[in-house]
């Protein structure tokens, strides 16, 4: 069965809706709500219910697609709710690559319940046996006879009906694997400016709120004169904020609010104050003096991670040996919109209304500041101008519900640009020293990965300082290789930021540095590096803990439903090379560069085309992307987070940088923290997704990871540079860095 | 202060220092302009003054005094502008937050550049950024709008 989601009436469904109506504020008695996932109203009309944020990759469009596949309703007199952080929702956190993934049968068998009752009471209605109807096309329909009734007319019967129990209620048989051609349900509101992001909400009586938060980590105020600031007309208030201790977690971190009636007034009120700070431990840390610690640390035996043979008796037994030591600086999430959050406290609680990918941490962490049972605080979910995993971190949502109450009225906290770059949790840095020994024959018999990376542990807990198995099993303790003896170390990092999640995570450090030494290897050995790649994977097969010399986190999903798969790393390496010609002579003055990574239990491959720019840089010309995401549901949307993928992980190959001096970030604004442009977006990027499969991965990140290797291959390609640290491109003067 | 948005005649009471970003959307509730980087680099902000684009972030609002300002809720009366047809068509938005800034900017070239090339779509529109990454969906819908007039 076709599902037509036609344009229009999607679209007409989500002007309707608005998105910051909650699931459970218009509930009409007469309606038909079998559970927090759909309501049916009388004359037809059907919420469907998006637990998940909208941050670009188009999940309010996917979910209520499927949730209506699963139903037989027409997507056009569907309009589309967002839920509020409720555990009624399930997990809500948009985060890891996962709202499709993991919540692919669960939904369904949400619809599936509410199917299951229509059909019965639409049956009884047209006297003939449930067995012998289904939903379609909005309507109850007796396939034998011809005859329907259409889903508004059941809402009475349906409403009285006893439910079926969703464990054990009947699904129908799985939509097509490849998905469907779905319009954006929020296109119009996007093009039009009707969208409202966190920013964006007005409530009566609301104040805007611009904070000074401590330059260096864990320093307090020590003094603060707010006088002139007090005296700037508008200004409502200033606030202390409250002092935390580690772990740093989601905690505001402290400093000092101007409460004032508008952005601006707050912005200008802000800079007038005077606030001295208290020592940090963090003080005089710098990239510098980390950077040698880190390089000197993985030249030593680390804590062992994955141990197969005797790999330094290998590598001191090889005829022939390799080596190279890889950098990747701390990175920047660098959304567009800034972190901001709206906040109002009411009689029995509070309000939020958030850019936040996690409203159930937002929920807990506004009710834990100000002491309030998590039932008596609602955290509304607006757009978010992107996210990438800042915004799953509340801190500011807490700012916004601290000031408040402070100051008794509404209040926006309003993030600046700057405070974005230098307040974030970062993107973990790494040094990684890898070692292949090579035989007389030039085959890998032994290889050695060490890794000096901070956790995001750190942020949690101050005494965690190396990486976690899950932060390993991000491409580095799932890599495939078939070789007779391997050891995978890790050594511990003090850090000086708080270190989170930003899209792909780890899979960037690790891809950078194992794609890039492949690359190494095959030039070494003088063959192409897909047929490398292909030989030193293995043949294919499932690739299991025994193999692999310690635990694969896998991503929390079992390794027997979502294996690492060879037959798919071949395939997608086979696919990109044939789709972007890679065997062919290049043209003059471009080369093409090859990477293959597996994260988020996806498999991504890609081949980069660069040339050199005017400045001598290296410049992205086009880009071929072959990913294997098993099944998907919104075709073009998988399509786009690919696209985005490359220019993501471009700016974070050519211009990410962030250099810690004197215990803070140098980079202030998105001048010094360079992002790709639209003069420097490739010519073009083709995108093959093969969705054959049983269980749908992730897609939001696994786009990411192989596009720095593939780039730096391909630079190294055309110039016999070699990359070895990233970024490419200096930031401040535009040339590739010497 | 008396400006003119969107063809609306609009009074207020504001320091003409303050950037014109804040007025539209404190002061007068338009939204669709949005806030991402206060120093001209990301475009997040672009309107319209007589026509031509401007980063609102650092336009004080006196400078909009006596000339049309045009936001995102001015530039059709439907959303049914041919480059907001063409967004849809593309599909461009990822988060969507950018391409307010990301329109105008490319309404105020193909004014003055009909039917530019993509050197020129690409060089009307560095000053704008997509941290999502939209730009080749954006130069494509740029160049079909362009052709569909």
């Amino acid at each position: 069965m076709t599902l037509d989601l036609s344009r229009r009436g999607f679209l007409l469904g989500l002007t309707a809706a608005g998105l910051v109506v909650s699931a459970s504020s218009a509930r009409a008695a007469a309606d038909f709500a079998p559970n927090v996932w759909m309501r049916l109203a009388p004359d037809g009309t059907l919420h469907l219910t998006c637990n998940r944020s909208e941050m670009g990759q188009g999940i309010r469009s996917a979910i209520p697609a499927l949730l209506a596949w699963e139903l037989g309703a027409d997507p056009g007199r569907v309009v589309v709710v967002q839920a509020p952080g409720d555990p009624a929702y399930g997990d809500q956190n948009t985060d890891g690559s996962r709202s499709i993934r993991t919540q692919y049968e669960s939904l369904r068998r949400m619809a599936a319940v509410g199917r299951t009752v229509l059909e019965r009471v639409g049956a009884a209605q047209l006297g003939v046996p449930a067995a012998e109807v289904s939903c379609r096309d909005h309507a109850v329909v007796h396939e034998a006879s011809g005859r329907s009734v259409p889903f508004g007319a059941l809402v009475d019967a349906a409403a009285a009906a006893r439910l079926p129990d969703a464990a054990r209620v009947a699904l129908r048989p799985d939509p097509p694997a490849s998905g469907w051609d779905l319009p954006l349900v929020d296109a119009l509101d996007w093009v039009t400016g009707r969208a409202k992001y966190g920013a964006d909400i007005v409530l009566e009586g609301m104040t805007t709120a611009v904070l000074v938060r401590p330059p260096v980590l864990g320093a307090r105020v020590a003094t603060l004169d707010d006088v002139d600031a007090r005296a700037v007309p508008g200004v409502v208030d200033v606030v202390r904020m409250p002092d935390w201790s580690p772990p740093a977690a989601f905690q505001p971190l402290g400093g000092v609010a101007v409460v004032a009636e508008d952005t601006w007034t707050a912005r200008r009120a802000a800079e007038r104050l005077r606030v001295t700070w208290t020592d940090s431990p963090h003080d005089g840390a710098s990239w510098a003096q980390d950077l040698a610690a880190m390089r000197e640390a993985v030249a030593r035996p680390g804590t062992p991670r994955r141990t197969v043979g005797d790999a330094e008796a290998a590598l001191a037994g090889a005829a022939r040996r390799i080596e190279a030591t890889y950098v990747v600086p701390h990175l920047a999430h660098a959304a567009l919109e800034p972190p901001v959050a709206v906040a109002r406290r009411t009689p029995e609680g509070c309000e939020v209304w958030a850019s936040t990918q996690t409203p159930q941490a937002a929920r807990r962490v506004v009710a834990a500041q100000l002491g309030l049972d998590e039932a008596a605080v609602t955290v509304h979910v607006t757009f978010l101008g992107a996210a990438f995993g800042r915004k799953s971190k509340p801190d500011y949502v807490a700012e916004a519900a601290l000031l408040a109450d402070r100051v008794g009225r509404p209040v926006r906290v309003q993030w600046l640009r700057e405070d974005a770059m230098q307040h974030g949790y970062y993107h973990a840095s790494a040094v990684q020293r890898l070692e292949a020994g090579l035989d007389a024959d030039g085959a890998v018999v032994a290889w050695r990965h060490r890794i000096a990376s901070p956790t995001i542990g750190s942020t949690f807990d101050p005494d965690r300082h190396e990486l976690r198995d899950s932060e390993l099993g991000q491409g580095l303790a799932d890599l495939p290789l078939d070789v007779p003896a391997l050891a995978v170390e890790t050594h511990p990092v003090q850090e000086h930021v708080r270190i989170g999640w930003m899209r792909s995570v780890y899979n960037i450090n690790h891809a950078f540095a194992v794609q890039s030494f492949l690359d190494e290897l095959a030039h070494a050995r003088g063959v192409p590096l897909p047929d490398l790649v292909k030989a030193l994977y293995g043949p294919p097969r499932p690739f299991g803990e025994a193999e692999a010399g310690g635990p694969i986190s896998n991503y929390g999903a079992p390794l027997d439903a979502y294996p690492v798969d060879l037959a798919r790393y071949h395939r997608v390496v086979d696919r990109v090379r044939a789709l972007s010609d890679y065997d062919a002579a290049p043209a003059e003055g471009s080369a093409k560069g090859f990477a293959v990574h597996r994260s988020f239990l996806t498999y991504v491959a890609v081949v980069a085309e660069v040339t050199r720019g005017p400045r001598g840089e290296p410049r992205l010309q086009r880009a071929w992307v072959v990913a294997d995401p098993g099944r998907s549901v919104h075709r073009d949307r998988v399509r786009a987070q690919l696209e985005g993928a490359v220019i993501f992980g471009a700016s974070a190959a050519l211009y990410g940088h962030l250099a810690l001096v004197d215990g803070r970030f140098t980079a202030d604004n998105l001048r010094d923290y360079r992002l790709l442009r639209m003069h420097e977006a490739p010519r073009s990027i083709e995108v093959e997704v093969i969705a054959e499969g049983d269980a749908p991965g992730g897609v939001g990140e696994p786009g990411v990871p192989p596009v720095a290797p593939a780039i730096a291959n391909a630079w190294f390609a055309l110039t016999g540079e070699r990359v070895r640290e990233l970024p490419m491109i200096d930031p401040l003067n535009g040339r590739r860095e010497a | 202060m008396k400006l003119v948005v969107n063809g609306q005649p609009r009074e207020v009471d504001v320091d003409p220092e303050v950037p014109l970003l804040w007025v539209l959307r404190d002061r007068l509730g338009l939204t669709g302009t949005k806030y991402g980087c206060g120093a001209a680099l990301c475009g997040a902000c672009t309107v319209h003054l007589d026509g031509r684009a401007v980063r609102s972030c650092v336009t004080p609002v006196a400078r909009a005094e006596g000339r049309a300002v045009t936001t995102i809720e001015g530039l059709s009366e439907a959303g049914d502008h041919p480059l907001q047809q063409a967004w849809i068509r593309h599909a461009v938005p990822q988060c969507g937050f950018c391409q307010a800034g990301q329109l105008m900017t490319a309404a105020a070239l193909l004014a003055e550049v009909p039917a530019p090339t993509e050197e020129q779509v690409d060089r009307a529109l560095a000053p704008n950024l997509c941290r999502c990454g939209t730009y080749l969906r954006i130069r494509a819908a740029v160049l079909d709008a362009a052709g569909a007039k």
